[in-house]
């Protein structure tokens, strides 16, 4: 054990949290499931790893020297990743700046609070590292047995490319509390880390669709034009792509850079996040904007009532609002496939069809959590005169209500492209949003809304659940859209699928009220 | 209480089980135009009789009769002239004092002109009409434990149930609630509710009822408890220390 106050006893603590955070996260604080979980964890690395196989199979020249088509793949699939983990580091960063727990007992206590927040820094490292690799590994270990151990420094430029992200991440979001304060800082950073990690994935995907007329995104690092356009094998730019490909030099420059930045970063930085994670603790106190145009709810019946309250709290709350409708991101290729399609008339428009439904799917199902589970005031709608099927239902309108107004500008659009697509598309959609919120009530449990992003925690069967229907309806509009009857047989799958949820789910149980 | 007073709650052989009976067999009378207190150690099951005449939980056994409403059987009835407020205000953090008090007035279907005066004479008479258009989320505690109680009168509840409303209040808070919950006992409705605060229950009480172990050990006024512990003038906190300790010696 190491002596209190210094940076080891502060690891030791860090390490013992987030082991007992991501052991609660995963079994959902049901200590007898950690058996199953780790039998997933098994099952689902020989999963990925076959699918590393599979989808490497064709890849040849994996042991020769690296060619520049090569290099332009590596390269794109660094920046990829670089991208998805500085989104992560963006909002490990800000969730450090907001979460309160022991701040205030660290911060009163007489140890140097800054030990802790380099600590805290190098945690988010280790975290997202391990996220990275979770997907990322299988396909090194792929590549380290069919090409060679040189593959290998994949791994220590996994370990680059977090601690650039981490430094990155920092920066950034030091630089918004300063220019826009700490009341803003919150929403606005996790709508950057969440455009930072969608830009890459949504730029290829456009680019996909500009020169293949469709939207697979790896093709495009296989695109002659580009290989051709690219700077000579030579260049400092193909260093990354040559440290993946085991190359001393390149590894070596690239570790030792990224540990001094983090290191830079970690120095200037860990002792201003006190002051500034205290600055956010002030803004419970601070007198809140006044309201201009107040929600009218008297004039309604009780059940209006319920919707215009869903409706005006997620409006107010720009943190929920982008954690929700950050998924209609990925909503702007297909948007713009059904534009480009509608122009050049070739019928690639159904390919939207799938698309818009696993989008309503998972849209539905935040909504939903958020309306069913997420209520603030449980006691107060269960004491007041409506029965609780009238409350619920009030509830999936809302979620219903504000589904239709984002993808009805979608389906006027497809409507007018392809008319069959848009009525298929109308119906999954419908479809999915309902088979997410029921799902979301069978399996309601009371949280607050803060805990939204941890809404997977409370129930494993409910999040997959959630997650397959969506698929499932997406894969049986694709069919139907092209008019062929063997849309029914996912159909009737999926729908068994819900029905086996809603057979195991509380809902079943008698209800305590 | 005269036994011809019409009754505002009846309870008759109450029963709540979770790991252990929390509340076993109560009966419990309260007359209309009664402010009553319910007071008993931690755990002895005032909160769980309390959420269960509110219609929050459903009892294993027993009725629940609300100005002679069966709750149990008519829950939306009954919930439609009650009111409850816990200990910890739940409030909406993103909407106005103004417009919490809208939204509980359209649950309760309270005409919207009325809903509007009464309102604000509730924000006024609580001390909050400065604060009617912030959100509550940047709201002390006690201010929202004041939307909580604002929110509780403004459909004019004939039986109010407060589960220790002045956790958090300030001494002047805590007086301007009282006085808003014995103007609505003079108007003719019920208060019930329970404290840890001994002094106030002294001071505000028609009538006092001592929990224990999920029963109902002690019931009456004031004096009519010291004779019940033969304390004689001994104060509230003495005499219900000497039931409980006298209920535990006899268990």
């Amino acid at each position: 054990m190491s002596r209190p106050g210094t940076f080891g006893w502060f690891a030791q603590h860090e390490a013992r949290l987030a082991w007992r955070d991501w052991l609660s996260l995963m079994t959902g604080g049901h200590r007898r499931r950690a058996r199953s979980v780790a039998l997933g964890f098994i099952a689902f690395a020989l999963f990925v790893h076959g699918l590393a196989y599979l989808m490497l199979a064709s890849a040849t020249n994996l042991r020769g020297p690296a060619d520049t088509h090569v290099l332009v793949i590596i390269t794109g699939t660094l920046a990829l990743a670089g991208s998805l983990m500085l989104s992560q580091a963006m909002e490990s960063v800000t969730r450090a700046f907001y979460a309160r727990g022991d701040l205030e007992l660290i911060l009163t206590s007489p140890v140097a609070s800054s030990r802790l927040f380099a600590v805290r820094i190098a945690a988010m490292v280790v975290t997202i590292l391990f996220m990275a690799l979770v997907l990322g590994a299988p396909f090194i270990n792929v590549l380290a047995w069919r090409g060679g151990a040189h593959w290998l420094g994949a791994y220590a430029v996994a370990v680059a490319l977090a601690m650039d992200a981490v430094a990155v991440a920092v920066v950034l979001t030091v630089a918004l509390f300063r220019a826009i304060g700490p009341r803003r800082t919150r929403g606005i950073s996790q709508i950057v880390a969440a455009v930072i990690g969608a830009t890459f994935v949504i730029g290829m995907q456009f680019a996909a669709i500009l020169s293949f007329g469709t939207m697979p995104k790896m093709a495009v690092l296989q695109m002659a034009a580009l290989v051709k356009r690219a700077p000579d094998s030579d260049s400092l730019i193909w260093w990354p792509a040559r440290a993946v490909l085991g190359e001393k030099m390149a590894l070596a420059t690239l570790l030792g850079l990224s540990i001094a930045v983090l290191a830079a970063v970690i120095r200037l930085f860990a002792p201003r996040f006190g002051p500034l994670a205290l600055a956010t603790a002030g803004l419970s106190h601070v007198a809140t904007r006044r309201i201009r145009h107040r929600s009218r709810f008297h004039t309604a019946t009780p059940m209006q009532a319920l919707r215009r309250k869903e409706w005006t709290l997620l409006l107010r709350d720009p943190w929920l609002m982008s954690q929700t409708l950050m998924q209609l991101l990925y909503l702007l290729p297909p948007a713009f496939l059904l534009w480009r399609s509608f122009y050049a008339g070739d019928g690639t428009s159904a390919l939207v069809v799938p698309i818009l439904i696993v989008a309503a799917g998972q849209l539905g199902g935040g909504l939903a959590w958020l309306a069913v589970s997420g209520e603030d005031a449980p006691d107060l709608i269960a004491s007041a005169p409506v029965s609780q099927a009238r409350v619920l239902w009030a509830k999936a309108e809302a979620v219903l209500g504000g589904i239709a107004v984002i993808f009805a500008p979608f389906g006027l659009a497809l409507a007018i492209a392809a008319p069959f697509a848009a009525f298929v598309a109308c119906v999954g959609v419908a479809i999915a949003a309902g088979s997410a919120t029921a799902i979301q009530y069978w399996f309601r449990t009371q949280a607050r809304r803060s805990l939204f992003r941890r809404r997977q925690t409370s129930s494993r069967v409910a999040t997959y659940a959630e997650a397959l229907s969506s698929i499932g309806w997406a894969g049986t509009g694709a069919l139907a859209a092209t008019g062929t009857w063997l849309a029914v047989v996912p159909g009737v799958i999926v729908l068994a699928m819900v029905a086996g949820a809603w057979m195991i789910s509380p809902a079943r149980s008698p209800s305590p009220i | 209480m005269t036994q011809d007073a019409p009754l505002a709650l009846d309870i008759r052989g109450l029963a709540k089980r979770f790991e252990r009976p929390a509340v076993d067999g109560l009966d419990l009378s309260v007359p209309v135009g009664e402010f009553y207190t319910l007071l008993g150690p931690n755990g002895a099951g005032k909160t769980t009789t309390l959420r269960m005449v509110t219609g929050l939980l459903k009892p294993d056994r027993g009725s629940i009769s609300i100005y002679g409403i069966d709750a149990l059987a008519d829950p939306i009835g009954a919930k439609r002239i009650t009111a409850w407020v816990s200990d910890e205000p739940m409030i909406y953090e993103k909407l106005t004092p103004l417009e919490y008090l809208d939204f509980v007035a359209g649950l309760w279907s309270v005409d919207g002109n009325l809903a509007a005066s009464r309102a604000r004479d509730l924000l006024a008479l609580l001390g909050l009409t400065p604060h009617a258009q912030e959100r509550c989320e940047g709201l002390s505690r006690g201010m929202r434990q004041k939307v909580a109680l604002a929110g509780a009168l403004v459909h004019e509840p004939k039986l109010i149930i407060l589960d220790e409303p002045f956790t958090g209040l300030d001494a002047g808070s805590a007086r301007m609630v009282k006085q808003a919950l014995r103007a609505r006992v003079h108007a003719g409705g019920c208060v019930i509710m329970t404290t840890h605060i001994l002094d106030v229950a002294e001071r505000m009480a028609d009538r006092i009822g001592v929990m224990a172990e999920g029963k109902l050990i002690a019931d009456g006024t004031l004096d009519e408890l010291r004779r019940q512990a033969g304390s004689g003038h001994a104060s509230l906190e003495d005499t219900f220390l000497a039931l409980v300790a006298q209920d535990a010696a006899a268990a």
